[in-house]
């Protein structure tokens, strides 16, 4: 790993002040970047830490509205959201293990959009806002794309607000070596409509599976969706799984979803 | 090179630290504790798995920088104060929890924090908290077995999964 210096702040301004800096970038639980420097994939001059910044800390519940400090760790929001939205507290007690999930951040996991991981998932399928320091994003506008999101270079993930439904559920089909999901499924039922969010599966990134919302929204049962089916084409493939498996799991794991959200 | 000072296994320690410098390898190689160990370069093993403030972490990957100030418990830190096992390592030696032992360390702090937090844990809580711990030898049933003796619980024959 290539040197680099560390800075550790205690409130939002010093920090956005340091990641102005040359080549500086924000350090959340370091459960992804940590890993992508030792391999030299990353190399920052200056590591902002946001773990020491309080108010980006905690979990609230308000009108409706769930809301998570950006350096909030996956542990505490599997605590602290249990009774406000226990769809999305049990989907985060399921990333990686205990002790990834001690340090890793919902900021850390959001700003890297990784094309498996689990909050794209959360926060599309629930629908909400990506809060910064400069502004705020609608969670259908910031996405855009593997490892690619609306974040301009130095803008820091200050809070996310999830607009919390009447029923949901993740289903995650594990990629057993990485614990990531091979294909993961938020499905979240609102007063307005379904949302049904999918992780894992499209070479694009997290998406939202409209065909599913539509026929969710009339009849909110897993056979409303034994029928659809989603293109293999534009789907993922590896060794771990074809994009035509991918495009089954996706359907499968709605379904599971769907019954399990009740 | 900045300096960063933590306690460890209840003693103040201050040593020279990159900022790149891993919380394991200032444990390993400036206070030469090396019983934590480093067993992959992803992330995903847990051999080098410490508490630090009474979490586990994978102390492959947290700066020693990010631990400045902070309470740390190793391996080294878990016997009795006469130097005798504590009830979990016993309880490995016992159940025969161990192979090569290069996991152990990983698997005893993993468990220690799963039973502070969960005194009773069933075997399925125990095999889901133990995801991040790898271990070669064992095929794990031997040490599921050793953390339900450790928590007081009836060591039933545990199926192969
Ligand atoms: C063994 C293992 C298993 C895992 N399993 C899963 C899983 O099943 N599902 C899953 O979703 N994830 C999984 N992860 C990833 C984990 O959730 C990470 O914690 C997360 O992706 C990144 O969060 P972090 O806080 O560690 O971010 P870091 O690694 O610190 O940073 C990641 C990126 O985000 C940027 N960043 C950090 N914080 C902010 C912020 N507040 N604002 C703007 N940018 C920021 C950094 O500059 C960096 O580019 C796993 C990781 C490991 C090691
Ligand atoms: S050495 Fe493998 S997880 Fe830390
Ligand atoms: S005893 Fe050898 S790796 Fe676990």
């Amino acid at each position: 790993m290539y040197d680099f210096e560390l800075v550790k702040p205690s409130t939002v301004e010093e920090a956005v002040k340091a990641l102005s800096g040359d080549e500086a970038q924000p350090l959340g639980g370091g459960q992804t970047l940590i890993p992508t420097m030792k391999q030299r994939l990353a190399m920052p001059g200056t590591l902002v830490s946001t773990t020491g910044i309080a108010s980006m800390k905690g979990v609230s519940a308000s009108g409706g509205v769930l809301t998570i400090g950006g350096a909030t760790t996956h542990g505490t929001v599997a605590k602290e959201a249990a009774s406000s939205y226990p769809g999305l507290a049990a989907m985060a007690a399921n990333i990686g293990d205990p002790a990834v999930r001690n340090r890793g951040t919902i900021g850390g996991s959001l700003a890297n959009n990784d094309p498996a991981a689990c909050y794209p998932a959360g926060l599309l399928g629930s629908g909400g806002t990506v809060v910064t320091n400069s502004r705020e994003i609608d969670a259908d506008d910031y996405f855009q794309g593997l490892f690619t999101t609306a974040l301009e270079e130095g803008e820091l993930i200050t809070a996310v607000r999830f607009n919390i439904p009447e029923a949901s559920n993740y289903q995650k089909f594990e990629q057993p070596a990485s614990r990531f999901a091979l294909v993961g499924v938020f499905v979240a039922k609102h007063s307005d409509g379904v949302r049904v969010a999918v992780t894992g599966a499209s070479e694009e990134g997290v998406f939202r599976w409209t065909e599913a919302e539509e026929a969710l929204s009339s009849n909110f049962s897993p056979d409303a969706i034994s029928g659809l089916s989603v293109d293999a084409s534009g789907m993922m493939g590896d060794i771990h799984g074809t994009p035509e498996y991918r495009a089954h799991l996706v359907n499968v794991m709605t379904g599971r979803a769907v019954k399990a959200a009740g | 090179m900045p300096t960063v000072s933590m306690t460890v296994n209840g003693k103040p320690v201050s040593g020279e630290a990159e900022g790149r410098t891993l919380l394991v390898q200032f444990l390993r190689e400036t206070l030469g504790l090396t019983g934590t160990h480093v067993g992959c370069d992803t992330s995903q093993c847990g051999a080098c798995v410490v508490h630090v403030d009474g979490e586990a972490v994978k102390s492959c990957t947290m700066f020693a920088a990010e631990a400045d100030g902070a309470e740390v418990k190793t391996i080294e830190g878990m016997a009795n104060a006469d130097g005798s096992l504590s009830v979990i390592q016993q309880a490995f030696q016992d159940h025969h929890g161990l192979q090569c032992g290069f996991c152990t360390p990983g698997m005893v702090m993993s468990a220690a924090a799963l039973l502070k937090d969960n005194p009773k844990p069933s075997e399925a809580e125990i095999r889901d908290y133990l995801e991040g711990n790898i271990c070669r030898c064992t095929g794990y049933h031997n040490i599921v077995k050793a953390i339900l003796a450790a928590s007081g619980q009836e060591v039933t024959p545990i199926a192969a999964e």
